[in-house]
This record gives structure tokens, sequence and C-alpha cells, in this order.
């Protein structure tokens, strides 16, 4: 257990400190939505219909851009020998390492969605809905980037591989994400679309860690 | 004892598994199965065209058009069991580290993907007269999208190293990821009743299909899965020779003396090096 905090604390301050890479995540995170007010117009009639799924893939989209330092630095300098190495199984390691990348990009990326509802003028009503879906949902675009980013590891043109081999598994997520928030969505709907969010978040948590060792294992041989 | 007793279908599974392991004996098995397989595709295909166009009736609503249904069902059928058999051959190739199980996944996928991309297609055509528009956000169709580009990450990561290995590797534990989402693409229509219709052939109590349609569809689907048999064979037997001459030049290159050239660089390496 103290190993498993060790490595999340170590991986947290580094991605607050070195490059900053929550800075640079919450930016691009801003920035997309900020595209899309631009290309679809300033009406605020389609805004607040398009609103919560702008947000949604803004989401995906930043996620998806810090998973390649999930893995890639400790891969280069040899980090990773030592935690395959280490008593620690590194189905643990590895969920420490997606727990600390997950504190550093999902969780700051839903604590300013509702500044990011109030610019696309998303329904107040809806707002805890989209908070409470990207606090669910955020994980497990963690978990299932993390098998993506160990699976690439050492590729040639990893960055574009990593995006095709992560976007057609996000779609899950992003349809209950974004059908809980949806316009007309009642409160039923609302609910079963965060309960099923839910149920891949703790499936992503139950398979993902095992998948990403594996992958690791191989990439390690 | 007794551990042989429970394994019943597995021992079988094993022996054949340890059988094939032997690329030669693969190799002289399927020289002797590619004929067959090739000749029955063949003729259940044109039997089956014949059948579909000429023998079964047009649909009371449809029309003329329900004839796309003779290969659009098959091609999806395939689509999924072939992403199937990757995933199959994916985990014996983890597990057992088989030699030719990953070469069957390498070779399958692009098939897979050309029957999906034939499904995907198939179906548009389908759907502009039927549901008025080439495409449509629904459950089913949405999710065949997302196997399709499993398919294509699988290829590109299986290809992306400059270690085949490390890509066959790495491409087997992606299969297995995938496989998510094949119960996902059967049940869509059911858990979500949205335009595409729900299943008529494999369905609990019984096709709701008519017979006079059933039989063509069912034997171009035959026609179907040996022609995915026929390619796989031709791909793994390509392969294994790829590999085999790959090992030849190889070691070719490395019994040749090296070769005294008098190019204009190596004149200037004396130069250099003083």
């Amino acid at each position: 257990m103290a190993a498993f905090l060790g490595l999340f604390r170590r991986d947290f301050g580094l991605a607050l400190r070195q490059g900053g890479d929550t800075g640079l995540v919450l930016g691009f995170f801003v920035l997309v939505v900020v595209l899309f007010a631009f290309g679809v117009g300033p009406e605020a009639e389609t805004l607040r219909r398009i609103g919560a799924g702008i947000i949604w893939v803004a989401a995906l989209l930043a996620a998806l851009l810090s998973l390649d330092r999930l893995f890639q630095p400790d891969y280069e300098d040899g980090g990773l020998d030592l935690m395959a190495l280490s008593g620690l199984p590194l189905e643990f390691g590895v969920l420490a390492k997606t727990a600390a990348h997950w504190a550093a990009t999902g969780l700051p990326l839903t604590a300013i969605s509702p500044l990011l509802a109030l610019a696309v003028d998303l329904d107040p009503a809806t707002l805890p809905l989209l908070v409470l879906g990207l606090l669910i949902g955020t994980p497990a675009l963690s978990l299932i980037g993390s098998v993506a980013a160990a699976l690439t590891l050492g590729a040639r043109r990893q960055g574009v591989l990593l995006s095709l081999l992560v976007l057609p598994l996000y779609v899950p997520p992003l349809i209950f994400g974004a059908g809980a928030v949806a316009i007309g969505a009642d409160a039923s709907t609302a609910r079963a679309n965060l309960l099923l969010l839910g149920a891949l978040t703790l499936a992503a948590l139950a398979l993902a860690p095992w998948a990403c060792a594996a992958a690791l294992r191989q990439a390690l041989e | 004892m007794r551990y042989k007793g429970t394994l019943g279908g597995g021992g079988f599974l094993k022996a054949m598994l340890s059988r094939f392991a032997n690329p030669a004996r693969f190799m002289r098995a399927s020289a002797a199965a590619l004929p067959w397989c090739a000749g029955f595709s063949a003729a259940a295909i044109a039997v089956g065209v014949v059948l579909a166009l000429f023998v079964a009736p047009a649909d009371y609503q449809q029309g003329e058009a329900v004839r796309i249904m003779y290969v659009h069902v098959p091609a999806a059928w395939l689509a999924l069991s072939v992403y199937l058999f990757v995933a199959a051959a994916s985990a014996v190739a983890l597990v057992w580290r088989h030699p030719l199980a990953e070469i069957a996944a390498r070779a399958a996928a692009p098939i897979g993907a050309a029957f999906t991309f034939v499904c995907l297609t198939s179906g548009s055509l389908w759907g502009r007269p039927m549901w008025g528009t080439w495409w449509v956000w629904d459950a089913r169709l949405t999710s065949v999208l997302v196997l399709f580009f499993l398919y294509l990450g699988y290829i590109a990561l299986v290809n992306a190293f400059d270690n085949p290995d490390r890509g066959g590797r790495a491409g087997s534990v992606l299969a297995l990821v995938g496989v998510v989402n094949l119960p996902i693409i059967k049940f869509s229509v059911d858990w979500w009743n949205t335009l595409h219709q729900p299943a008529s052939v494999l369905r609990l109590g019984g096709p709701t299909i008519a017979t006079s349609m059933l039989v063509p569809l069912l034997v171009m689907a035959a026609g179907f899965y040996g022609l995915f048999a026929t390619l796989l064979f031709l791909r793994m037997r390509t392969a294994v020779n790829e590999k085999k001459a790959m090992a030849l030049r190889l070691n070719g290159a490395a019994l040749r003396p090296a070769r005294t050239s008098t190019g204009g660089r190596d004149t200037s390496v004396p130069a250099a090096g003083r």
C-alpha cells in the first residue's frame, strides 16, 4: 500500500510540476470548446442544444492529449523496468499511475466544466448532471486510455496510433455521458445513463489494469 | 487422472493445437484443403446468387431492393465472426505462444475489415431506398462502424513496430480488449429500439424470416464463410512463406563475404580517419 501511495504521489507531483501537464490539458480543453463556439456561431440557442456534447468531446480529446506521457518517460529512463521488478504487482502499479493521471487531468477537467457550461449557455438545471457525469466518466477515460498507451509504447507514429486505438473505445462513455445531459432527457433517462456510465467505469476499473499490465510486460520483454 | 477427465473437449483442442504448431505440417494440410475451400465457396456463392436474384421472392413491402439482404447480412455475420476468430487466435497466441495463431490473427484482420466495409456500404445502399437516408446514427450502425475502426486500429498497431513479434503481441492484447464491443453489436438492436430492425434469423424462438428467403441467405452465408477460409489459408501461407524467405535472405547476408566496393564514399574514409 505504501508503494502504491508513493507511486501515486510521485506521478501526481510530476504532472503538476513538470512542464505543467495539467495546465496544458486544461488550456486545450477550454480552447476546443471555444473553437466549437466559433465554428458553430454565437447563437445561444444552437450552443445550448449541443453544449453538453461539445464539453464531453472536448474532455475526451483533452484526456487523449495527455495519454502519451503516461508511460513514455518511465519507459525511456527505465523507471518502468524498476516498477515491474518491485514487490508491487504491476497491475497495482498501473492502477496507481492511472489514478494519478485521472487526478491530474480528469478531476481538474470536471472542476472547470461548470465555467464552460456557462460559456455555452447550458441550462443551469442540467449542470449537476454534467459535473456528476464527468466525475463518474473521466476515470473510465483514464483507465481505457492506459491500455492503449501501454500498447503503443515504442511504436512508430505513436500519437496518431494512440488516438486511432482510443477514440473508438471512448464511444460508449461519450454516449452515456452526453445522453445524461441531452435536451429533453427526463430524470429517469438521466439516471439510467449515469448508472450505465458508472457500470462502464467499474468494468474498466476491474479489467483495464490487467490488460494494461499485460501490454506493459510485452513492451518490456 | 482426474485432471484429464475434466478436460474432455479441451484435450482434443490441445491435441489439434500442438499438431498444427508445426508450420511444415500446416503448409501440407492447407495446400490440400485450399482447393476444396475455394471450390466450395465458389459453388455456394454461384448457387446463392442465382437463388437470391431469380428464385427468392421480392418482399411485399420492400420490393426488389430486399435482395441486397443476401449480401448485407452474410457480410455482417462474417464481420463479427472474423473478429471473434481474431480474438480467439490472439488468446491462443498469448497463452500458448502458438506460432501459427499469431499469423492467423494477423492474416484474418484485413479480411474482416473488408467484410465490415462491405456490410456498411451495402447497408448504406439499402438504407437509401428503404429509410430514405444513406446513414443514421442508429445503435447498430454506430457499433458496426466502431468495429470497423477496431479492425483498422488492430492492423495499424500490428504494423507499427520495427520488431514484428512485438507488434503481434500488442495486437493480441488489443484484439482481446476489443471483444467487449461484440456483445454490444449483437444485442444493440434489442437494447436500443432504434431504426435498424431486430434480429430475425439467430433469435430465441426460431427465425421469423420466410423459408423461401432463409434458404438463399444461408447458402450465401456458407459461401461467404468458405470465402473467408480460402482467403485466410492463402494469406497464412503467404505469411509463412514470407517469413521463410526473410530468414533465408538474412542467412545469405550473414554468410556472404563482405564486398569491397570502391564507391566515392569508401575512398573518403581513409582521408577522414587520418
